[in-house]
């Protein structure tokens, strides 16, 4: 079995500042990991790789920086690494680079296409369903259990909001990975050593002419834009009480929900 | 040309889930600048004796598809129904609540009909000014006043991106669970009931669903609740929400906490508020020991009233707050708990 995992590189939105005096975000220093989700499925596909002999391929689009994030991958132990990357993919929305994704996926082949629920940056959890979609694949998303790993097909646990299903899916298909599925593991030492000896293989839009064209890609191939963003107004600042006694903090809130009618 | 604004609404074990509600207040206001008819999509098996309520909710129309394929949710099945309905009737807007469904339907949708879909949502507006207007023609719209600008936030929820899908319909977006409003229930309202066949067949089943497992307790639901009290880090450890739970009880409250918490294992992940759990709009949001990381604050600023405690008097909470007490939570909360039990006994007693 071929399974492929799909990555993103994100800026680590824990240590994100924002700047008191511009409001905006403070990118410099940042830190660059895996996506949670993503690293999520990178582990569950290690474990059928251990469970059954599977390969692992990651796959990321990306500018070449991204390459880090493959190179880490790789030391957790996946087989083989792709990043896809070009200017003329530069813009794309998550219809756009479903379809990039899907046309380097086609490259590459698989049995079983795993992609975390939705990147940390975007939050958008549209580019894994979408990749399903246009490779006509069935797909399971939500996935935080996967029970069992059979030659045609796999049975795994699908998470609501009020409960689960027990889903048997036939391979190929493509699975979302919640953070329930698997704690990721740390790199090995061999494998960082290992990773550095791997070659990470670039798919660029050259690559990908058979099934893409210009106006499918980037800010052109892209059904929404961006009209504008700005940084959220500030609410006008509350009361603080400070060097009070704990006693007079307790009347204090009291007083305001009983103004306010909460209380 | 395209028309109408149709609202996906959720059902499960055969019940209309509110954001379905609140996504039909939301589509009401936009109809007042648009326009066009609010139509409700009903998807199910055996759920007609839900219409009743989305007229009273402000649906003008309700497009039902029943079929015993649609009875539990399942990606192809309701993608395929959903894709004959665009086809059918061709939406000039059509929006989904950003549950685990809508999540996974919407997307798959907006990529079988080839067209834009913005998640998450926070804000909804047909373009008004003849900037708006003159920019979505520029991008290639039609018609730039049937243009919907849709907000949201990017990047943890510090930055607001407005987005627009001006070269293909139907516009789609999804908005979390408690963003919107409904509106006031009119049990005198009726409307159009269209009976829609989706032409689905066993074969469109592509998965098996071996077993449903409904939660059996109840589930908590914090978009519901009118009141918070919730943690971070500052409470300590899991001991801390036993003090936080003492204070809802008092108040009538559901527990909340930041993703801290829920990472260290202190508190289960469904009471999670912010960007990667619930969007909650209480009317009292009481924050003990929580710094007001920018993704905590985007999933509750929301909130009427924001009550925050915390020792660090830098904590980016107190930027939210509309009363901050900088103090030790552990020494407030407990003496906060008391006083309004006292609070309540004596107003029991006047």
């Amino acid at each position: 079995m071929k399974i492929v995992v799909c990555i993103k590189q994100v800026p680590d939105t824990v240590e994100v500042k924002i700047d008191p005096k511009t409001g905006t975000l403070i990118r410099d220093g940042v830190p660059s990991i895996i996506n949670h989700d993503d690293k999520t499925g990178i582990e569950a596909a290690l474990r059928i790789k251990e469970q059954t002999g599977a390969t692992v391929t990651v796959v990321s689009m990306g500018p070449p920086q991204a390459d880090v994030a493959l190179r880490e991958a790789l030391a957790m132990g996946c087989d083989e690494a792709y990043l896809v990357s070009g200017r003329e993919f530069g813009g794309s929305d998550t219809y756009a680079t479903s379809g990039i994704l899907a046309a380097a996926l086609k490259k590459i082949g698989y049995d079983l296409i795993i992609t975390g629920r939705q990147a940390i940056d975007g939050d958008t959890a549209q580019v894994g369903p979408q990749i399903g979609e246009k490779l006509g694949l069935p797909q399971v998303s939500y996935v935080e259990e996967i029970q069992e790993v059979a030659e045609d097909h796999l049975i795994v646990k699908r998470q609501f909001e009020d409960g689960y299903h027990i889903i048997k899916i036939k391979t190929p298909c493509l699975l979302t990975a919640i953070a329930e599925l698997a704690t990721p593991r740390y790199m090995s030492v061999r494998g960082i050593v290992e990773a550095y000896e791997k070659e990470i293989k670039i798919i660029g839009f050259e690559d990908l002419k058979d099934d893409l064209e210009l106006d499918m890609i980037g800010l052109k191939g892209s059904p929404t834009n961006v009209y504008k963003s700005f940084t959220k107004e500030v609410k006008g600042a509350g009361t603080i009480l400070k060097d009070v006694s704990a006693e007079q903090a307790v009347a204090a809130i009291i007083e305001k929900l009983d103004a306010k009618h909460i209380i | 040309m395209s028309k109408g604004i149709y609202v996906v609404v959720e059902q499960r074990s055969g019940k209309v889930q509110n954001v379905g509600l609140e996504l039909i207040g939301e589509a009401t206001r936009l109809k007042e600048d648009l326009g066009d008819d609010v139509v409700a999509v009903l998807l199910g098996s055996e759920i007609e004796d839900q219409v009743e309520r989305l007229y009273h909710y402000g649906a003008d129309k309700v497009v039902l598809i029943d079929n015993p394929l649609l009875k539990e949710y399942a990606t192809e099945p309701y993608t395929k129904a959903l894709a004959a309905v665009v086809k059918e009737y061709d939406p000039e807007i059509m929006l989904f609540g950003a549950s685990s469904i809508g999540r996974d339907v919407a997307p798959r949708l907006a990529s079988r009909v080839r067209t834009g879909l913005v998640a998450d949502c926070t804000g909804l507006r047909m373009a008004k000014t003849e900037e708006e207007i003159a920019k979505e023609e520029a991008m290639g719209c039609a018609d730039g006043t049937r243009a919907l600008l849709m907000t949201r936030p990017a990047f943890g929820g510090n930055i607001m991106a407005t987005l627009m899908c001006p070269r293909t319909k139907p516009q789609m977006a999804t908005v979390r669970p408690g963003v919107m409003k409904r509106i006031a229930k009119d049990t005198t309202r009726t409307g159009e009931l269209i009976r829609f066949d989706a032409g689905l067949t066993d074969a469109d089943m592509n998965i098996e669903i071996l077993e449903v497992v409904k939660a059996t307790k109840k589930a908590v639901d914090l978009t519901e609740a009118k009141l918070i009290v919730s943690g971070g880090r500052g409470i300590g450890g899991p001991e801390g929400f036993d003090m936080l739970r003492d204070l809802a009880d008092v108040l009538g409250a559901e527990v909340g906490s930041s993703r801290a918490c829920v990472d260290a294992g202190w508190i289960e992940k469904e009471r999670q508020v912010g960007q990667t759990g619930k969007t909650v709009r209480p009317e009292l949001y009481v924050a003990c020991g929580i710094s007001g990381a920018i993704q905590h604050v985007a999933g509750m600023e929301g909130s009427e009233f924001i009550v925050a405690i915390n020792k660090n008097d830098t904590a980016a909470i107190f930027q939210v707050a509309d009363l901050g007490i900088v103090g030790d939570v552990k020494v407030i909360v407990p003496k906060l708990a008391d006083a309004l039990r006292k609070y309540k006994e004596e107003k029991a007693n006047q």
